[in-house]
């Protein structure tokens, strides 16, 4: 035996990972496999059931799957979650590079201060965010006197009440929460980056925005494909914002695949499908990260 | 322009056959039969003879109790009748698991499923929970102890028949009894006293007269009904007194249960449909109502923002406060099809199939739901079922002795119409999205029956 196994290790070209390697990630992989893999290939295996979540299940094949494209009351809501990445994790992006731009060229006073303001609404439950947002869109909220008081009257509505502004009413509450992160993110990041470059740009006749574009942006890259795939990640499983702000409405117009999931596992006893929209949300999660790592990244 | 260095080499191949292999043998694992408990066969109602109705004869046992009454004066409530039934039976030990009603939903089924599931549970009536926990035989018939006990008796039927499971399971409203419960709701008319004196109106008795008066009050530039529907199930209750009041009891409890041909698209429950849209174009309702929250309107109500507010009995305590002797409560008042309003009752009690004492499970259920026990929930504010002495004691011109004097009322014309979300497994989606497009003017009274019906008979012929 041992004679095999020093065969086995000659054989092998210097450097090369050993097998014993698999011993040392063995306990994490053991957790990981059991937390994570293990319940993951049964929602899969649940998927392909019509079940209620207690008595026999019965096989559907794919029909849980198909579902998602042909129910117009599936397909709505990845639709919706696709509009909100615009607010959860674009308008965060745009936002918080513009404030990190301004942040590193001009020295603020009391600089501290505005960050650790600016951040605060990540910090913040969403249960708070949620209910805050809710006074803020009613028709008598802050928004809507807000707007009568500078005589914009016209312009008040309900705002969640409204088929086509829910959606993005509860969008820029996303944005509010998110552009926090990204802005502390970005500003750690152009922290890192040589003054030299600056000087070298400003010799070169670089005004603001060539000096952004040509300096800043590069050097962000890591970071904003950590922020891309964080807002990404939060904004698809967004669940409790609109769970507590609209429940989906008015209608179906702002109803998400996360919170399809809970009311389709715990509310209304169709196990199966919730875990077809949980396994398609994670394909597409999956998916958008992937992309982001390659176009940000600018990974092989 | 490289900002980051060299990187190192992917193993792009090697993760994937990783993943690979880890998903297909997670599949492996799991993939041995279909998911659910199966098999067991349907449990059968104990004969009268076997039943013992005295606990203290049972030896020692442990009950395990799952319930959800974790608010104040429900807590209260609870507590205290678990404590004179351990007393009246030291044999009798009461382990208690209370939980807010949506923890009670997302766990129960997993503790049902369990070896050793609670004795006694409550369970929320409809297709999502009761009728599936009857349907993998969780539960246990209890009409033989309803014969020992007398709950025939002292339920009325439309009660009873919300707690009741067809043979088949296939439906609810019939068949055998699954538990019963310890308070009612129903959904009335609360109205501001000093508003309507102050217009020169009363308090309306007749649906003609409520619908008149809203005309008026809005002409002289009060706001009729108090509404706020963001949070989506409001409107629910809303349409249900509406459709009640215009389709007659009968045919709303035959198109909930799926009793009869009854349909959604019929004359009386399109005209309802019209009636509530009528309402928000109007502007009977706030302005933007699908964007008012139900809290934020039910306190405007309180500040003195609007004549009516239909909503529950539950809203009662929190009105009481701010409008004290103001606020007034009526059922829905009568139309020409008879009184009849929305509203139904706590989670019932049930017995598991797999309890070992259900005998004495059953008695707790019984002592918790008695005329003494009727009496110490509405000591503690709640709105008893079955009312015992103490409501006779109530006053008449107390918001609490107006609640009680209208359940009553509803029961003795026995015109409880059931909540309209019972109708099939996915009609709470289907209806509350479908109100708030009708009341936003999204569609018309027509499509709205529309979209219900199509639902229910998806419902009724798979």
């Amino acid at each position: 035996m041992p004679d095999r196994v020093r065969a086995a290790y000659r054989r092998r070209a210097p450097g090369e990972p050993r097998a014993l390697g698999y011993l040392y990630i063995a306990p994490a992989l053991v957790v990981f496999v059991a937390m994570v893999i293990v319940p993951l290939g049964q929602s899969v295996w649940y998927s392909l059931f019509s079940w209620d979540g207690l008595s026999v299940a019965t096989w559907v094949g794919a029909d849980n799957y198909t579902a998602l494209f042909s129910d117009p009351t599936l397909r709505g809501p990845f639709l919706h979650a696709l509009v909100l990445l615009i607010f959860y994790s674009l308008l965060p992006i745009t936002l918080g590079l513009l404030l990190a731009a301004a942040m590193s060229r001009v020295r603020v006073r009391g600089l501290t201060f505005f960050r650790t303001v600016l951040f605060l609404p990540q910090v913040l439950a969403m249960v708070v965010v949620a209910v805050t947002w809710r006074w803020i869109y009613a028709p008598s909220g802050l928004l809507d006197e807000g707007l009568r008081a500078v005589g914009l009257g016209g312009l008040a509505r309900s705002w969640l009440g409204s088929f086509s502004l829910a959606l993005p009413a509860v969008g820029v509450a996303g944005t509010w929460v998110g552009f926090g992160l990204c802005m502390v993110l970005f500003l750690a990041g152009v922290q890192t980056i040589p003054r030299e470059r600056y000087e070298a740009a400003r010799l070169d006749g670089a005004g603001p925005w060539q000096e952004f574009r040509a300096v800043t942006l590069p050097a962000l890259r890591p970071q904003i494909a950590v922020a891309a795939t964080l807002t990404i990640v939060a904004g698809l499983r967004n669940f409790d914002l609109i769970y507590l702000t609209t429940a989906g409405g008015p209608g179906n117009s702002t109803a998400v695949p996360a919170y399809e999931v809970y009311h389709r596992a715990f509310e209304i006893g169709q196990v199966g499908s919730a875990a077809a929209v949980g396994i398609g949300l994670t394909v597409l999660i999956f998916a958008l990260t992937v992309v982001v790592s390659r176009l940000v990244e600018g990974g092989r | 322009m490289t900002t980051t260095g060299p990187r190192p080499p992917r193993h792009t191949l090697t993760y994937r056959a990783l993943a690979a292999t880890a998903v297909c043998g997670a599949l492996a694992l799991s993939a041995c039969s279909a998911p659910g408990s199966g098999g067991s066969p349907q449990p059968k109602s104990k004969s009268a003879s076997s039943i013992s109705t005295n606990p203290a004869k049972a030896g020692k046992v442990t009950l395990s109790v799952w319930d959800q009454e974790v608010r104040g004066g429900q807590n209260a409530e609870i507590t205290r009748l678990n404590k004179q039934f351990q007393s009246r039976y030291p044999n009798v030990t009461i382990k208690r698991t209370s939980k807010s009603f949506s923890d009670l939903k997302t766990t129960l089924k997993l503790a049902l499923s369990g070896n050793n599931p609670p004795d006694v549970v409550e369970a929320n009536q409809g297709y999502p929970d009761m009728v599936t926990f009857v349907k993998a035989g969780m539960l246990l018939p209890l009409d033989s102890y309803a014969r020992a006990y007398g709950w025939t008796k002292r339920y009325p039927s439309s009660l009873l028949a919300l707690n009741r499971v067809s043979s088949d399971a296939s439906h609810f409203g019939e068949g055998k009894l699954y538990g019963v419960s310890q308070m009612g709701e129903y959904v009335g008319v609360y109205y501001n006293k000093t508003k309507l004196k102050q217009l020169g109106l009363a308090a309306p008795t007749s649906w003609a007269e409520l619908t008149a008066d809203l005309a008026t009050i809005k002409a002289k530039g009060e706001l009729p009904i108090q509404f706020g529907n963001l949070d989506k199930w409001p409107a629910i209750h809303t349409f249900g007194v509406i459709q009640a009041a215009t389709a007659g009891k009968q045919e709303v409890r035959n198109l909930v249960f799926g009793t009869g041909n009854a349909k959604w698209t019929s004359t009386a429950t399109v005209q309802a449909a019209k009636t509530l849209q009528d309402w928000a174009k109007k502007g009977y309702f706030p302005s933007g109502v699908n964007g008012i929250g139900y809290d934020d309107a039910n306190k405007q109500f309180g500040q003195g923002d609007g004549v009516f507010d239909i909503t529950g009995t539950w809203e009662a305590a929190a009105l009481k406060g701010p409008m004290g002797s103001s606020l007034g409560l009526m059922p829905t008042p009568p139309s020409a099809r008879g009184l009849a309003t929305t509203g139904g009752e706590s989670l019932a009690f049930g017995v598991t199939s797999k309890s070992k004492a259900p005998d004495v499970a059953a008695a707790y259920i019984d002592f918790i739901t008695d005329a003494k026990a009727a009496d110490v929930m509405l000591k503690t504010g709640n709105l008893p079922a079955v009312p015992g002495a103490a409501a006779n004691a109530l006053s008449s011109s107390s918001i609490e002795g107006q609640m009680v004097a209208g359940w009553q009322k509803i029961n003795a014309a026995n015109g409880l119409v059931p909540y309209l979300d019972y109708s099939t497994p996915t009609f709470y989606d289907t209806i509350t999205a479908a109100l708030q497009d009708l009341i936003g003017g999204k569609s018309t009274p027509q499509q709205f029956t529309q979209t219900l019906q199509a639902d229910y008979s998806k419902f009724h012929q798979g």
